[in-house]
Order: C-alpha cells, then structure tokens, then sequence
C-alpha cells in the first residue's frame, strides 16, 4: 500500500508572489517550475527535501470555470481555504525573529504545546502556515 | 470588482488575525479598523460582510474559546482566567459565556475533557459558533 507522501497543493494567486514569500522568505527552494503553456507547474520543497514538494497552483480556467476560479480566490482571501501547511523547525523561537524581521505577517506568537512550541503565520494570498519544533 | 473583493478580504483577514493574536488586548474598532484600512465607518459593515458576524461577537467567540481552553488544561481560577482573556468583569465574563456555550465556566471546567491534536486545531474548531 503507500509508504509517503509526495506532492500536496495550495492555491496561490499569483505565482511570482507565492515565488518571492515561498522561498525568498520562508526560504524553500523550487523544485520544479514547469511552463506548460496551459499551467504553470510550480512546486517548492524544504531544502534538501525534494521527496516531499507542494505545489503553487493558481486557480483560473480551463481547470475550473471564471466564476469558480473567482469564489476559491476569495475563500482563499477569507483564510478559508483548506490546505494550510505545517513545518517543523530546531528552533521556533529563532525563526519567528527571522521572519518576522522579513516582514511576513503572523497570526500567533511562539507558544508553548504539549507537543512543543508553534506559532502561526499567513503567505500573502490569505493561505494559513503553521510551524512546530517538536518537543525532544 | 472581483479584484477589489479580494483586496477587501485580505485586509478584513489581517484585521480578524489581529483579534486572533492580541484577543486579550482592548482592541475597538478605531484600532481594527486602521490595521484594515478602512473607514471606522465601513469597518464594521464590511467585516460583517465578509465572515457573517459582528468583529465584537467575533472578539467574543475568540476569548471565549481562550477561556474554553484554560478552563480545561489549568488549573487557573474562573476570575483569573477571566481577566486572563480579556474581559473586563467577571459578571460579563459569566454572562458571555454562557450566553455562548450554554454552561458557565465552572459547568464547563466539569465537563470539559482536554484532546491530544494539534492545539490549532482544536482552537480553531472548539471556538464557539455565533
């Protein structure tokens, strides 16, 4: 039966955009970007990690009607969207002070789990990313 | 329009993950409302708009769902947790909540049994509904 997980997809609403948050802030690196002409195959992967990828895909037409493509731009907008991501890191705290001084938006301060410490934070488009450094 | 929409949606977001992270805060809609940037006036209409309640009950909800999550994994007492989250009376707190949940705190502390997931999650889907 299956034994991983490979690729795993949000929507973003501009691929540039997600490009410059993706890796040049959270620092992923791509792993693919593929102009199909129809699509943009455009997937990102922790560094060093090119067995697990998520793909960025934007949605538009002919994969999905105007008027569809318009409604998930907004849920994504609301933070509605499904698909949220989460990270594991060796040091929350550190980070959060990094990115934070990279001016990525958050939703919640490092906080101490039963499982660790998390906080969480947005990408540009509304979509929700968490990150976890587990307890040792 | 649908370009504009969207606009509106992030900046009403950025207002509502505001609440989410400073729930404890006095945050009135002055403050919300220049994090949107919006008018004072359209704030609260908009907001409204976009996820269906008022940013005050959504304020509400959210210490509500606070105060849930302290009365289930601590041991802090009704008042502390009270203040804790934001209200500014333990008579509005009691009220509050359980104009909201349907128990007062103490019934909740009772009753309540604590859940090994994610704590967004449960943050999330243990926030009371409208």
């Amino acid at each position: 039966m299956f034994n991983a997980i490979t690729q795993s997809q949000i929507y973003v609403l501009d691929q540039d955009e997600a490009l410059d948050f993706y890796v040049g802030k959270l620092g992923l690196e791509v792993t693919a970007d593929v102009d199909m002409g129809f699509m943009r195959w455009l997937t990102v992967s922790v560094p060093g990690h090119p067995e697990r990828q998520i793909l960025l895909e934007k949605p538009g037409a002919p994969a999905m009607s105007e008027e569809t493509a318009q409604q998930v731009r907004e849920l994504v907008t609301k933070g509605a969207m499904g698909g949220w991501l989460i990270f594991t890191t060796d040091d929350c705290r550190k980070t959060y002070e990094t990115l934070l001084a990279r001016g990525v938006e958050f939703t919640e301060e490092p906080t101490d789990r039963p499982y660790g410490t998390d906080c969480g934070l947005r990408d540009p488009f509304g979509n929700r990313i968490r990150f976890t450094q587990p307890k040792s | 329009m649908s370009r504009a929409m969207e606009e509106t949606n992030r900046r009403m977001l950025r207002a509502r993950d505001a609440m989410d992270r400073a729930y404890a805060q006095p945050l009135d809609v002055p403050a919300l409302a220049r994090i949107a940037h919006v008018s004072e006036a359209h704030f609260t209409r908009t907001f409204r708009a976009t996820f269906g309640e008022t940013p005050h009950r959504y304020l509400q909800r959210r210490r509500v769902e606070r105060a849930m999550f302290l009365l289930r994994e601590t041991d802090r007492s009704v008042t502390d947790v009270c203040f804790e989250v934001g209200f500014g009376s333990p008579g509005t707190f009691s009220r509050t909540f359980r104009d909201i949940v349907g128990r007062s705190p103490r019934t909740y502390r009772k009753e309540a049994v604590s859940a090994r997931v994610p704590t967004c999650f449960t943050m999330a889907w243990t926030r009371p509904s409208s």
